[in-house]
């Protein structure tokens, strides 16, 4: 990560944001960020006391080793306790799917059927939300 | 990429699958591989879509097409006319009740908008522990605004126009608080965010905190500008370890950019944040307990007036937020005030997050409008009940609150209608009961919970509690008499009349509003001395079931008090009178016969 400098203005701060969305960022050049697998882990307090650590780990190792150019990060709660560990993954030009009861097996069948054939697995969470823009 | 070029989702939440939603998606396999087409469109079992009222759902995907109350021979229709021919099958179709017209696309129908993300809004988005993040979802927006570009009064004008109350319990009008201890003069002012969140079941401030923690920071210095502080303090619980390792990256991160500190944004605002740990106690929720706390003083709440706006931490005028309300005032800011009190009730604005637990399928955290309904948030939301068992109640509220029941489903969510139905708003926990759960023992849990977190300051609570306790133990263990009733009802009115904080003038409410609710269960433990629900033991007695005893004389033959009677080959009996229920006989029985009635 680059070094942080103060922000000096308000201007500026908008500067960062717009700058951050366009993913224009120096150091995101080269990374291409839409073009890769994207894949988010709920990493709250229960999230993490269902497993959901061990499941981004997993992630993170198996995609590197079978190849796969994928960008793995931690997020907070999304709402789904029933179904912990829950994770968020976007395919390139795809709108993003939500797998619920994501253990060891469920990620490798995840990464085995959707992220390498685009083939939905069982375990899927509708997103019943609207969050404001 | 995909092999497959059409997706059929069929819900697998328990209430559709109760209505044969794996038989449907058996049978569109089956429709499919009939085509030939097994291999080009995909079935795929989900999870609960929250519309169970409308089930079983199947949506087909990339076209967003939304089918509701599919029954397993409608899919050879869906087969035969939408995947073939590409023609919708209307009857199908869900049908708006606003305009009465089929919705064709599913993200235009209104259900998608029954849960609202402004508290949540960036809660499983965005990741809590790099700043960047949030700032690209117009994180600080709103504090570089508001100290660039406006005043401190017309802040707060704003703040009250929105119709922004308090999400901690209170519900008292966040705007309003903040223009009090901005009038208050003094050397030196002090924002206390109160992340002290302490009911049973309740987990919305630590899920904001540990997935959204910028947000609440944010606004903490939006407040000290207003009030004109410089200093704020996240008071929270040593008990969400996580949070705090987020909260103290959050606040390193902001620290660098110049967003908390002196001199920021360019401006001459200056305002920086510290954690204050608690040690886990309730009454620490309530602010001036909090403040003595954060002093190093005992929890003890103090007598109000002075408000903690005129005389808090240290002695100096102080402002107390609960995380959720302050993790919506960035958002009222950026969008105004009309917008926010455009959404939700008269009484209520905006949204409420709640934690939905107990016997509910989809355990869970969610947000909806003020106004909606329990039915809404319990039966479509939430998924309806657990086993297919029969709704009992809800409690709302914590341990301050009540419990409302099937005749309350109805009544819309907002803070005057609770109050007025015996419950109250609470910080948002909500517990689902079913057919199962006694009414009196979930008094009684609630009531061990106040006698534990009482703090022992004023006598009605200290005292009072620690003696309804004991009428409850007595009423559980099949010794309570009629009259008892009246007595917990009295002294309930009495400790809620005469306690010094709000922990004791609340505290008898899981009695009162079961006793209202429920008043039958209470008399059938007092007068039959029966439990109907099956839970409290000592109520119960243990019992042969004639089909299932084969008649091999264990349990005779265990039974330290010779209380079982019967020949051999033939069924047993159990001499209630006799009986000291220590289960002996049903631990030796092989073949279920023995139950606890």
């Amino acid at each position: 990560m680059r070094p942080m400098e103060k922000i000096k203005s308000l201007a500026d701060l908008k500067k960062i944001r717009d700058e951050k969305l366009s993913g224009l960022q120096t150091r995101e050049k080269g990374e291409d960020s839409e073009n890769r697998v994207q894949i988010k882990v709920a990493m709250a307090t229960c999230g993490i006391a269902s497993g959901a650590k061990d499941t981004m780990e997993f992630m993170s190792d198996a995609l590197e080793k079978r190849g796969i150019d994928a960008l793995v990060t931690q997020t907070g709660c999304m709402g789904y306790c029933y179904a912990e560990p829950t994770i968020e993954v976007k395919l390139p030009e795809s709108d993003p799917v939500v797998f619920g009861g994501v253990n060891l097996e469920k990620a490798d069948e995840i990464i085995e059927k959707y992220i390498k054939g685009g083939e939905l697995v069982d375990g899927i969470i509708p997103v019943n939300y609207e969050i404001i823009d | 990429m995909s092999n497959y070029s059409m997706h059929l989702l069929v819900c697998g939440g328990t209430g559709c699958k109760s209505q044969e939603s794996d038989i449907i998606a058996e049978k569109l396999k089956k429709e499919l591989s009939k085509q030939g087409l097994e291999d080009t469109i995909q079935v795929i079992m989900t999870g609960c879509f929250g519309f169970c009222e409308k089930g079983p759902i199947v949506k087909v995907m990339p076209d967003n097409t939304f089918y509701t109350q599919v029954k397993p021979e409608d899919a050879e229709d869906i087969v035969e006319e939408h995947v073939i021919k590409g023609r919708r099958v209307e009857r199908l179709l869900y049908t708006d009740p606003e305009t009465n017209k089929h919705v064709e696309d599913s993200k235009g129908m209104g259900f998608y908008k029954k849960q609202i993300r402004i508290a949540l809004r960036n809660c499983g988005i965005i990741d809590p522990e790099v700043i960047d993040e949030y700032i690209a979802r117009d994180g600080y927006q709103a504090l570089g605004d508001v100290i660039s570009n406006k005043s401190p009064e017309e802040t707060i004008a704003l703040m009250k126009e929105s119709g922004l109350r308090g999400r901690g319990g209170a519900g008292f009008p966040a705007g309003l608080k903040w223009e009090f201890a901005s009038k208050n003069e003094a050397d030196q002012k002090y924002v206390v965010c109160n992340a002290d969140e302490g009911d049973p079941g309740a987990f919305m401030d630590r899920s904001i905190l540990e997935g959204d923690p910028h947000s609440v920071l944010e606004a903490m210095a939006i407040v000290g500008y207003c009030i004109g502080a410089d200093m704020g303090y996240i008071y929270i619980r040593a008990e969400y370890p996580l949070a705090i390792e987020r909260l103290k990256i959050a606040i390193a991160q902001a620290r660098e950019y110049g967003l908390l500190g002196k001199g920021i944004l360019g401006t001459g605002f200056n305002f920086d944040i510290d954690l204050k740990y608690g040690a886990g106690a309730f009454v620490c929720g309530e602010e001036t307990a909090l403040i003595q706390s954060m002093e190093g003083e005992r929890g003890e709440p103090t007598l109000k007036p002075p408000f903690p706006a005129e005389s808090g931490y240290l002695g100096k005028p102080t402002n107390v937020n609960n995380v959720e309300t302050l993790a919506n005032v960035p958002v009222i800011i950026q969008k105004g005030a009309a917008w926010f009190s455009s959404i939700g009730t008269e009484d209520s604005k905006g949204t409420k997050v709640f934690a939905l637990a107990g016997k509910i399928n989809n355990v869970g955290l969610i947000e909806v409008p003020m106004g909606t309904t329990l039915r809404e948030v319990i039966f479509e939301i939430g998924g309806g009940i657990k086993d297919g068992k029969k709704f009992k109640a809800v409690q709302t509220g914590g341990p301050s609150g009540g419990c409302l029941t099937e005749k309350h489903l109805d009544i819309p969510i907002d803070y005057k209608t609770l109050v007025a139905n015996g419950s109250m708003m609470g910080s948002g926990g909500m517990i689902v009961l079913d057919e199962d759960d006694c009414m009196v023992s979930i008094a009684k849990y609630y009531l061990d919970f106040t006698v534990e977190e009482s703090c022992g300051k004023c006598s009605p609570c200290r005292i009072g509690n620690k003696r309804l306790y004991e009428l409850l133990d007595r009423i559980c263990a099949g010794k309570g008499e009629e009259s008892d009733l009246i007595r917990l009802r009295s002294l309930g009115e009495v400790i809620k009349d005469t306690s010094l904080c709000g922990l004791g003038q609340s505290s008898p409410n899981p009695i009162l509003s079961t006793l209202d609710n429920f008043y039958e269960e209470y008399l059938s433990h007092v007068v039959d001395k029966k439990c109907t629900s099956g839970v409290c033991t000592d109520l119960l007695e243990y019992f042969i079931v004639e089909e299932n005893c084969i008649g091999c004389t264990a349990c005779a033959r265990a039974c330290p008090v010779g209380c079982i009677s019967g020949e051999r080959k033939e069924p047993h009996l159990i001499n209630p009178e006799t009986c000291i229920k220590c289960g002996a006989c049903m631990e030796k029985c092989k073949f279920d016969a023995v139950i606890l009635k």
